[in-house]
């Protein structure tokens, strides 16, 4: 395949990006698009330019490492992740354009890396169960119903990798968020902290810059692990119910 | 033996492991005679944990709760991207839970046999006994473990044993574990008790006056170079499978840190011991960049196949059943397609080699899943598999519910690693090695399921409850940037990056890295043999030779240059995989995944030579030029008898 490429490059955070165009022919539509852009940047390195820079690691879809926006679109598009796309998806001599997440709350490191931190502090602020080490029951000592566990499991496949956000008008993080308020707040274990947890990690979303939630559902159609809109109603459920119980933010 | 590539040096021992006692009771004893620290000491202690996997991400939650000051460190952005999250099948725990004569010590039987006699018992003895505390601690922690209709958790089988004792989480298991660990290590941190070092890769170790004292590290976005002092180090940076190039681990996985260290003393054990995983998704270009696993559990349910013809090109759903050779079916009757991974990739390439191979290249078996289909129903296939069947119809365009996916083995995991006694220290005091970083518990193959119990084993229990008796003695005098050890170590890195900028050859750093891994596939792969591992040594130091004048890394160091972190991590792939050779050469037998073409048995299985090689080999590194120092550490069985493994 031959294909043009328009990537965004920038050096680093202080200075403006732009995009950049390179032709490449030789493709194989067998390739995944992170192999696309690797023959690139051997072929940039080769002439003494710089490589592209991007993120990835597992390039299996699991770990969330990589994203970009292809065309537009977080991830291409496909409910997939970057690294899962293959050149089959796209037509000989077609255009592609590569940007990264475009969001306050990310800032671009360089080139299409960007700094997803903030995701982590979410998490910080109340995205687990405090059980400390060796001090658990035996595990059948609380059975829960399949259903429920099955659920729980699916938000808790989120990988976290940003694509929600990047998707969003809003630039909201609200789908990763309610991935996890849903996954730990369906399961017998995570009742106790149930209500602060979701006004912890809201507050701190909103203390990272980003934007409020207006059920425009692009997260989800962007989100290669298909977390749910229902998630969301999940959230806001528990945090009405935990302003009501006047529960407050941690300082 | 070749003495020309090694010495021998004196045998070493594990000292740690209370012996006077029975097996069962040997790891309660350790713990019981193990000093303590008190609260208010472990305040005034600084533990370094590297790797934020299962086992460093659940050792520096564990830690910083018990009170230490931890300062943690990984490569990728989140502590939550460790490669553990790619785990697909499931975690092994002596649970009982199906009544079907499960125990602590049939896990250890099993473990100890499956590992073809070249682990240490007591090792997989406490692994056994603490397997069943993981589960516990993971459900309460909300990892969403597959469940029963009754509320209560779900099991299934795994290669090399007969009963149902791995928990899974759908095709993720790994990923739901980490994220348990992630969250208890991320509500740690939010505590002020875990100091985070993100897109941070550790170059070096320093060692003061023989103990392990610190790190150098490179910040991987503005490139500073920074030194981090503490008064124990915990690696926990997972296996070198990427010396293959190919391999499912991820992209960034390496050996730099434990390389390093063992440049600065600590052994490196049985390096040669490389797991090669019987069901991956075939390779299908030269661009391709790494290697996709299919779980082990879909052998529960999927038949391997070939046609009983070479050559047999026919759509595979054309070809009638008595055309086919369920050949892991006829040869093991009693395990069928749960014999374990290196007999079950070892049978493949042998199938293969006839020409029975299938696919493009001839390079791939059939794993079909037509008759389970048939007989659960297309719906609990989903159930159960769902994510991996999606996953392979990303990659090869192919529908692995109409048509058996195609399969072919590739390096999956690292059995060999630092050298750690009991206690889990390494050769150098105050350095310690959990998961697949150091080489404990698996012997010579691991079981599947059994990477995932180590890990959790080592970070939350093990390791929290040994290194008391090393910081027993700490806090340890205060060293500062001023130190000639820190200021050597700093000064050395330097020079290296300086030195991989300044070549400005004509290679780039990818193909140095294709060529090694494809080398090191051909002669020290699924198959070796002396005459293959003398090619590959002769061959290795060429490679490493023109590296070091010829290859080719853009940009500077003061920035984010992933060019340049590639390089140092292919330097030391380069000098790894000749240890590896080495060891496989001495080795002048077949057990596990290491298999010697002149060590087998007449029907081809491998063939052990306990009377010569019932030992851990632990390599002691020794500057260029001169050869590595093998030390033994003699294995010996009291509680499971050595025998012929047999899964007929
Ligand atoms: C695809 C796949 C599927 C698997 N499935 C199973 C399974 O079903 N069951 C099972 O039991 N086992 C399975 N395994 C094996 C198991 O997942 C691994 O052995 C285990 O997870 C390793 O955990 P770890 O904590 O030792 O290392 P990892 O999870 O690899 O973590 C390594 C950590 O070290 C950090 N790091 C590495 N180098 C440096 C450096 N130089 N400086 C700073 N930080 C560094 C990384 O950032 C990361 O945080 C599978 C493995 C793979 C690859
Ligand atoms: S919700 Fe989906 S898109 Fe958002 S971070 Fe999680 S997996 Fe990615
Ligand atoms: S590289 Fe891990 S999800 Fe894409």
């Amino acid at each position: 395949m031959r294909l043009t490429l328009r990537i965004w490059r920038q050096k680093d955070p202080s200075v403006k990006g732009t995009m950049v165009t390179y032709k490449l022919d030789d493709i194989s539509p067998d390739m995944s698009f992170l192999e696309m852009l690797d023959v690139l940047n051997e072929r940039l390195i080769m002439d003494g330019d710089d490589p592209v820079a991007f993120d990835h690691d597992c390039r299996e879809g699991i770990c969330g490492m990589c994203g970009v926006m292809i065309n537009g679109k977080a991830h291409g598009g496909e409910h997939t992740t970057t690294c899962q796309l293959h050149m089959r998806s796209f037509k000989d001599g077609d255009t592609i354009d590569v940007e990264p997440w475009r969001a306050s709350p990310f800032p671009v490191i360089k080139d299409l890396a960007v700094d997803r931190r903030a995701f982590d502090r979410i998490i910080q602020a109340g995205g687990y169960i405090s059980v400390p080490t060796g001090t658990a029951p035996e595990a059948h000592s609380t059975p829960v119903p399949k259903k429920d566990s099955d659920a729980a499991f699916d938000a808790a496949t989120c990988i976290g990798c940003g694509a929600c956000v990047a998707a969003c008008p809003n630039a909201s993080s609200m789908l990763f968020t309610a991935a996890k308020v849903t996954h730990l707040g369906l399961l017998p274990q995570g009742q106790p902290e149930r209500y602060d947890r979701v006004v912890n990690m809201v507050t701190q979303q909103d203390l990272e810059g980003f934007g409020g939630c207006t059920n425009i559902g692009e997260c989800s159609a962007s989100c290669p692990k298909g977390i749910s809109m229902e998630t969301i109603s999940r959230l806001n459920h528990d945090l009405l119910g935990a302003l009501r119980a006047g529960v407050k933010p941690k300082s | 033996m070749p003495l020309d590539l090694f010495t021998v040096g004196d045998p070493i021992a594990d000292t740690k492991a209370p012996t006077d006692v029975p097996i069962g009771e040997r790891w309660s004893e350790r713990k019981f005679r193990g000093r303590l620290v008190n609260p208010a000491n472990r305040r005034k202690m600084t533990v370094i944990v590297v790797g934020t996997g299962l086992a460093g991400g659940s050792a520096a939650a564990t830690l910083g709760e018990a009170g230490y000051k931890v300062k943690s460190f990984w490569y990728q952005d989140s502590p939550r991207r460790a490669h553990s999250v790619a785990a697909q099948g499931g975690i092994n725990a002596a649970k009982n839970y199906r009544n079907d004569g499960d125990s602590v010590h049939r896990l250890f039987y099993d473990t100890v046999k499956g590992g073809d006699f070249r682990s240490r018992e007591n090792n997989v003895h406490r692994l056994a006994e603490v397997s069943v505390n993981i589960i516990d601690q993971c459900v309460a922690q909300g990892v969403p473990f597959a469940r029963e209709y009754g509320g209560l958790l779900d099991n299934r089988s795994f290669g090399g044993t007969q009963v149902s004792r791995t928990f899974y989480a759908r095709g993720q298991t790994g990923q739901q574990l980490l994220y348990g660990a992630y969250q208890a290590l991320e509500r740690q941190m939010a505590a002020g008790n875990v100091e985070q070092h993100s897109r941070t890769e550790m170059l070096d170790l320093i060692v003061v006056d023989g103990r392990a004292r610190g790190i150098v590290a490179r910040d991987l976005v503005t490139g500073e170079i920074s030194t981090h002092y503490a008064d124990a180090v915990v690696l926990a940076t997972g296996g070198y499978g990427n010396v293959f190039y190919l391999s499912t681990n991820a992209k960034g996985s390496n050996a730099t840190a434990i390389w390093r260290a063992h440049k600065r003393g600590a052994y490196f054990a049985n390096p040669c011991y490389t797991q090669i995983h019987p069901t991956c998704i075939p390779v299908h270009g030269e661009y391709q960049s790494k290697l996709t696993l299919m779980s082990e559990s879909l052998r529960n349910d999927g038949r391997v196949w070939v046609p009983k013809e070479r050559g047999d090109t026919r759509d595979p759903r054309d070809i009638p059943e008595d055309e086919r050779d369920y050949y892991l079916e006829r040869i093991y009757p009693s395990f069928g397609n749960l014999v374990p991974r290196d007999i079950a990739s070892r049978q493949a390439k042998n199938v293969c080699d006839e020409g029975r191979g299938v696919g493009p290249n001839g390079l791939g078996v059939y794993l079909d899943f037509a008759e389970a289909i048939e007989r659960l129903g297309r719906p609990a296939v989903e159930a159960k598999y769902g994510n991996l069947f999606d996953m392979y119809a990303q990659i090869t365009g192919e529908d692995p519910y109409r048509t058996p996916m195609r399969i072919y083995p590739a390096v999956h995991y690292t059995m060999g690693g630092l050298w750690v006694d009991y206690d889990l220290q390494s050769t150098i005091p105050g350095m310690f090695v959990i998961g697949e970083a150091n080489f404990s518990d698996h012997g010579a193959n691991r079981l599947g399921a059994s990477a995932l119990m180590q890990g959790l084993a080592d970070g939350y229990f093990v390791l929290p409850a040994t290194i008391t008796e090393y910081l027993a003695d700490g806090p340890f005098e205060k060293i500062g940037d001023s130190h000639p050890a820190a200021v050597e170590a700093v000064q050395g890195v330097q020079a290296q990056i300086q030195k991989l900028l300044n070549i400005n050859g004509t290679r780039s750093v990818a193909s140095f890295h294709r060529e090694l891994g494809k080398l090191m596939w051909d002669l020290c792969g699924m198959e070796r043999s002396e005459e293959s591992l003398r090619k590959a040594l002769d061959r290795i130091p060429e490679i490493r030779q023109e590296f070091w004048t010829n290859v080719k890394v853009v940009g500077d160091w003061h920035s984010f240059n992933q060019n340049l972190e590639q390089a140092g991590r292919v330097a030391d792939f380069i000098e790894l995989a000749e240890l590896m050779c080495v060891d496989a050469l001495h080795r002048n037998e077949s057990c596990g995944g290491h298999f010697r073409a002149e060590s087998q048995t007449p029907e081809g299985e491998a063939l052990r030579d306990d009377e010569n090689f019932a030992y851990v080999a632990a390599w002691e590194w020794t500057p260029e030029g001169a050869p590595p120092v093998l030390h033994r550490e003699d294995l010996e069985y009291e509680y499971v008898h050595l025998a012929q493994r047999s899964y007929k």
